[in-house]
């Protein structure tokens, strides 16, 4: 329990903190620290759940089971990295001038602040409290895309405002009904919005308006995941906003608005007889995948390329949820994991690789592996990564997905095949001549902290190869869990 | 049929009045009284609701529905639009009647939506649903049809009532921890929104939100107009600065 009071009291101290201290020389150093404890406070989490298992707790309002925990976990360990890198990274822009030092003081206390509504949303227990800590992701985000107050930014940030603002009221409905149906077994008050609760009576819950709940809770935190029809906001905001932005909205915030999604499946699946929920999922899931892998054609700006790569992986994620079953939600789960992890190194690499050259633009970026040879390598092997190139761990998710989908859904097949081959050859034809080819880009004045990016990959190829047995044993126990 | 009971189908018709009228007015001023008039409606209503049924609770949501929505809010707004100087909106997306039309379809809509969710319900309030449910859609539709950015926001605000009476009809409200974090959300939002507007304002120097229709796909570097603030590597003019 102490070590929950502090996965969740040291993000906010540490926003307090950074607010107060303003633009010291050392607040960057400080970022880097209270994400660090953060970090050591969740493994202590973690490792308290491997001892002791799931744990519900202050009051039934707090629940940490194998599903969340190393979600937490992993939400801790990028939000550190990624301190780490934005700690040059940042000092890099106010030199080129477009930061002050106020806007790097709000940079660094939203930084914590959305760190902590990110693990409220996870250990929740609650489905209003997980609504209101989303929202206020939304908000602490809001802030962060605009960070540079260019015209650009201010129309990604409006966007993603109004589009998950629209969105995130859809799952307030959702969550009102979901209340309205549990009220009726539970009895009015908190308990009948706590998962725990829901989950003992899913069984008995009112099917119809149900039913009706998942699709305005698949729809409200469909809009944050990025799934298609409602992904407008997402490439703006990612492109726009600063890169380590980029990298926790991509790494984390689509993690945790699929991990609410996943949680209502897994009552709607209790209640409904049928696989309403589990279809409405692959469908949306394989229409993301597909139109987002051949939308990467499209791209010039290098982070809205690895923008619609996130939709496109989220939606192989969400098809993988809705195939369901134990190897098909491992495999979803084990993909989470990477992708998170994958995506926010290339950010970082892509975010010096712009720093170098000074443009976001695509065709403007050559021959990166003469200007810098750890951001060239760091780009190639993290492209190289996510799409799929075994021995890396998002080889092995996506592996496992295809797999299971030719046993139980073999119309899907072609489809994800085909989008994965356009995915690979899209990503791959634009990232090649940025790595390599001719350039004439100066130095920068500070050295970029690339750190982060090979200990991500790391991460991702010893997933790949090896998965240590008790995080297996959470994506199993997980994977039960969400059927 | 109770006194109590018709007072709040009174209401509710009033909310669903209220939400029509904001989606034919123009000026944006009424447009904040109608909104502060919804919420005072609203409150009204959950108060009725909390005598009829002795919900207690229900007394605090009243009051922060008053506090925020029918005071806090619209004063913030009056005080922006003062700023502002923003008055008249001209053209909307779609004219008015015909809004007014898709409006009608989207009320029938809420109606059969409703009706299987408060053929269940045991709440005195059940019949209110579906103007519940037509609000949300109506304000919805409010903020697609409106070009300018504080309209789109009454409509987001608007769409917040919708629900709030959407739960008081299906459920006699969510719990208060739940309902305190939405109103802290909303107001946090709020504030932010109003940073916003300023920002716009001084960057495209307008509110029209037609001029935040640069990003795309396979963009070229967007047109600059003079005294913009460059994209990338150039130092921005001193504008841009402190705020």
């Amino acid at each position: 329990m102490i070590e929950l009071v502090a996965v969740l009291a040291l993000p906010i101290a540490g926003a307090g903190v950074l607010a107060f201290l303003g633009d010291r020389r050392f607040a960057s150093r400080v970022n880097v620290a209270a994400s660090f404890c953060t970090f050591v406070a969740a493994v202590a989490l973690a490792i308290r759940v491997i001892v002791g298992g799931p744990l519900v707790t202050l009051g039934r309002q707090f629940l940490i089971d194998p599903f969340n925990v190393f979600l937490v976990a992993l939400t801790a360990f990028v939000a550190f990295t990624t301190a780490v890198f934005s700690r040059p990274y940042m000092l890099i822009e106010e030199e080129h001038g477009r930061l002050n030092p106020a806007r790097l003081r709000l940079y660094h206390s939203m930084f914590q602040l959305f760190t902590f509504t990110m693990l409220l949303a996870l250990t929740t227990n609650n489905v209003g409290v997980l609504w209101v800590a989303m929202e206020a992701a939304t908000l602490t985000t809001v802030l962060l895309v605009s960070l540079y107050r260019t015209p650009a930014s201010l129309e990604a940030a409006w966007k993603y405002f109004i589009l998950c603002g629209v969105g995130i009221a859809q799952a307030l409905f959702g969550t009102i009904l979901l209340y309205f149906a549990a009220e009726r077994l539970l009895g009015a008050g908190g308990g009948a919005l706590l998962w725990t609760e829901l989950n003992g009576v899913r069984a008995d819950l009112e099917p119809t308006v149900l039913a009706i709940a998942f699709v305005f809770l698949l729809v409200g935190y469909g809009t944050k995941v990025g799934l298609v029809p409602l992904h407008n906001w997402l490439p703006d905001a990612h492109a726009e906003g600063p890169t380590p932005v980029s990298a926790v909205l991509s790494g984390l915030l689509l993690n945790v608005a699929l991990y609410a999604v996943v949680r209502c499946k897994v009552l709607v699946d209790g209640a409904l007889p049928g696989a309403f929920a589990k279809n409405l999922m692959m469908g949306f899931g394989l229409v993301s995948v597909v139109v987002a892998s051949f939308l990467l054609w499209r791209q010039r700006d290098i982070k809205r390329l690895f923008a619609y790569s996130s939709i496109e992986h989220m939606g192989i994620v969400t098809f993988a949820f809705g195939l369901g079953g134990p190897v098909a939600s491992f495999a979803g789960l084990l993909h989470m994991t990477v992708h998170s992890l994958t995506k926010s190194a290339i950010f970082y690499a892509a975010g010096h690789a712009a720093q170098k050259t000074g443009t976001q633009i695509m065709d403007d970026i050559r021959g990166l592996i003469t200007i810098s040879p750890v951001v060239g390598w760091g780009l190639a092997l993290g492209a190289l990564a996510i799409l799929g190139m075994p021995p890396f761990g998002v080889f092995a998710s996506e592996f496992l997905i295809l797999t299971t989908a030719m046993r139980e859904q073999p119309w899907a097949t072609p489809f994800l095949l085909a989008a994965l081959g356009v995915a690979f050859a899209a990503v791959f034809s634009k990232v090649q001549p940025m790595v390599f080819g001719e350039t004439t880009a100066a130095r920068l004045p500070v050295r970029p902290a690339m750190m982060p990016v090979f200990v991500h990959l790391a991460l991702v190829l010893m997933l790949g190869l090896w998965i240590p047995p008790f995080l297996a044993d959470w994506y199993r126990s997980a994977a039960r869990l969400i059927g | 049929m109770s006194l109590g009971s018709q007072l709040i189908n009174l209401f509710a018709a009033m909310l669903l009045l209220l939400a029509f009228a904001m989606l034919a007015q123009r000026r944006v001023v009424t447009l904040i009284d109608l909104f502060a008039a919804q919420g005072l409606v609203l409150a009204l209503s959950t108060a009725v609701v909390a005598y009829t049924t002795t919900q207690p609770h229900l007394y605090q949501s009243v009051a922060l529905t008053l506090l925020l929505k029918v005071f806090l809010l619209p004063w913030l707004l009056y005080r922006m639009v003062r700023k502002l100087d923003v008055r008249w909106e001209f053209e909307g997306l779609v004219n008015i009647p015909a809004t007014m039309l898709i409006g009608i379809v989207l009320v029938v809509f809420a109606f059969n939506l409703a009706l299987p969710i408060s053929r269940l319900a045991s709440t005195v309030t059940r019949s209110t649903l579906g103007i519940a449910i037509a609000s949300v859609m109506l304000s919805f539709l409010m903020m697609i049809v409106r070009r300018k950015a504080i309209p789109q926001v009454i409509g987001f605000l608007a769409m917040e009532n919708g629900l709030f009476f959407a739960a008081t009809s299906a459920t006699y409200g969510m719990p208060m921890v739940v309902e305190l974090g939405i109103a802290l959300d909303v107001l946090v939002g709020m504030l932010i929104l109003g940073v916003f507007f300023f920002q716009i304002r001084e960057r495209f120097d307008s509110l029209d939100l037609s001029h935040l229709e640069q990003l795309r796909d396979d963009r070229t570097p967007r047109p600059r107009t003079p005294g913009d603030a460059p994209r990338r590597r150039e130092a921005p003019p001193a504008s841009a600065g402190e705020r």
